[in-house]
């Protein structure tokens, strides 16, 4: 695998970051924890993390971060959001703001409240073998636009879109240790930005 | 050892890393918090210290409550159920609350058994002083731990000592070699195999968050410091001057801990933090800390 030109940041704010971050660790990419926007130079790719998407979204606008993060996930650079980080590269009605990079529109706790959560197993179309999903309070992706595609369904609904350089999940690849949905977007990393 | 659902709910718990759970007690309070950057709230009845003021029986909040809250705020609701009542974390989980604190701030209904957690679908977060206790919530079905510390006294004191102390338990624990775990898990009263799991990893098998007496963002940004990988905050907030600044604060303190510029930044307007217990005031039998075991 070529290494990524730069680090692949990981937006910190709240949520699973540290186990996006050594998920990176695991496959021997660096990586740097974005709090602030000056965190955000010279990235090869940028991971979303799970987490709730208010408290991410509205501490990116506190810190100036939103505008450069949808700058960024919008010029082409490759861009991964699971579950809360979905909701935030996606579109959809109502709180939190959303920096609406993909024309994916995604519904914010739509199969109910954590007991409602569920792991699945999943045909993903980059992976040979399925994928075990860790489904937290998940949101739903209602509506898909081209160029965005899905690459995963469960129930009759994406669960993994790529739309361009941007990857959304609604399932938690790093609450396993089964690191190939990071490895693809690692590839996507070392191919660089594309517009 | 595995519960049904454990990876769902050990998974809520990572998600809300980083981020501060505050206790409310109406639906206007849960609004003040999600507004804040709350990434969960706690419904009870009373905050920690109040209960500790008026006295009396301090139960699960009333259910109408719960709901108000429940169709306020899109973050994780949370709620508490007394030590053992196992009932009341039924119905708890019958209205759908994200997770359950079975906790001691409330007055305990079995002074011997705690709630048979497996046997739930909706997660549980339960407080512990040192690691034999941590580890017996864990084998019950806890899905995560929190510090018991002192709540509704303002004083960090507490938690600061039971953060510690599950730390250098856990370090202890992992130099010790195979045939000493027995020996081991005997002092510190725990489930083996779980006693076993932390001496090959260096951690707990679930997150481990902070929580009694936090009441500054500085409180907040310790625990973070100590190790903590949240903060639930009691009556720091709303017992507070202001409780919309402190909420605020607060969660930007746990952002940034590990920036004291950033941190003297986010503090410069903050005045009027709860005034606070001294602990050395409050006698052993008083202490909330002692319910359970």
């Amino acid at each position: 695998m070529n290494e990524p030109a730069g680090p692949i940041g990981v937006l910190a704010i709240q949520g699973s970051y540290h186990l996006h971050l050594r998920a990176l660790e695991r496959l021997g990419v660096k990586s740097r924890e974005v709090r602030k926007p000056g965190d955000l130079e010279s990235l090869a790719g940028l991971i979303l993390p799970g987490g709730e998407s208010t408290v991410m979204s509205l501490l990116a606008r506190e810190y100036g971060l939103f505008e450069p993060l949808r700058l960024l996930a919008l010029s082409g650079l490759p861009c991964f959001g699971t579950c809360a980080g979905s909701i935030l590269l996606g579109r959809g009605q109502g709180q939190p703001p959303r920096l609406e990079a993909a024309p994916v529109e995604l519904l914010r706790n739509a199969y109910g409240s954590q007991i409602d959560s569920f792991t699945a197993e999943l045909t993903l179309e980059p992976l040979e073998r399925p994928f075990h999903g860790v489904f937290i309070r998940a949101p739903r992706i209602v509506k898909l636009d081209p160029p965005a595609r899905a690459l995963g369904i469960h129930g009759g609904l994406p669960v993994l879109v790529e739309c361009g350089n941007l990857l959304l999940a609604t399932f938690h690849p790093e609450l396993t240790d089964d690191l190939r949905v990071h490895e693809c977007f690692v590839k996507t990393c070392a191919q660089g930005r594309t517009s | 050892m595995k519960t049904k659902h454990w990876e769902e709910k050990v998974g809520l718990a990572r998600m809300l890393v980083g981020g501060v759970i505050m206790d409310v007690t109406n639906a206007d309070q849960a609004r003040i918090a999600e507004a804040a950057g709350a990434s969960a709230v706690m419904a009870l009845e009373r905050v920690p210290a109040d209960i500790r003021r008026e006295g009396g029986v301090a139960r699960m909040a009333p259910i109408q409550r719960i709901r108000e809250i429940q169709s306020t705020v899109s973050i994780p609701v949370m709620a508490k159920a007394r030590l053992g009542h196992f009932v009341e974390a039924q119905v708890l989980e019958a209205i759908k609350v994200d997770y359950i604190d079975e906790s001691e701030v409330l007055t305990p209904a079995d002074e011997e058994n705690h709630i048979d957690k497996h046997a739930f679908r909706v997660p549980f977060v339960c407080g512990a002083r040192n690691l034999g206790e941590a580890l017996r919530r864990i084998g019950e079905g806890a899905a995560m731990i929190r510090t018991k510390g002192e709540a509704g006294t303002g004083n960090i004191v507490e938690a600061v000592r039971h953060l510690r102390l599950i730390q250098s338990e856990i370090r202890r624990l992992s130099q010790l070699r195979p045939e000493e775990l027995m020996h081991a898990a005997k002092d510190l009263q725990a489930p083996y195999e779980l006693v076993r799991q932390v001496s090959e990893t260096g951690k707990l098998p679930v997150p481990n968050f902070a929580a009694g007496g936090v009441a500054t963002p500085a409180d907040a940004a310790l625990m973070m410091a100590l190790g903590a990988e949240s903060v639930f905050v009691g009556s720091g907030i709303f017992k507070s001057g202001d409780p919309a600044a402190t909420a605020r604060m607060i969660v930007r303190a746990v952002t940034h801990w590990k920036d004291p510029a950033e941190l003297a930044h986010v503090m410069e307007d903050f005045g009027s933090p709860m005034q606070g217990i001294e602990l050395s005031t409050i006698p052993p039998e008083n202490r909330l800390q002692e319910r359970g075991w």
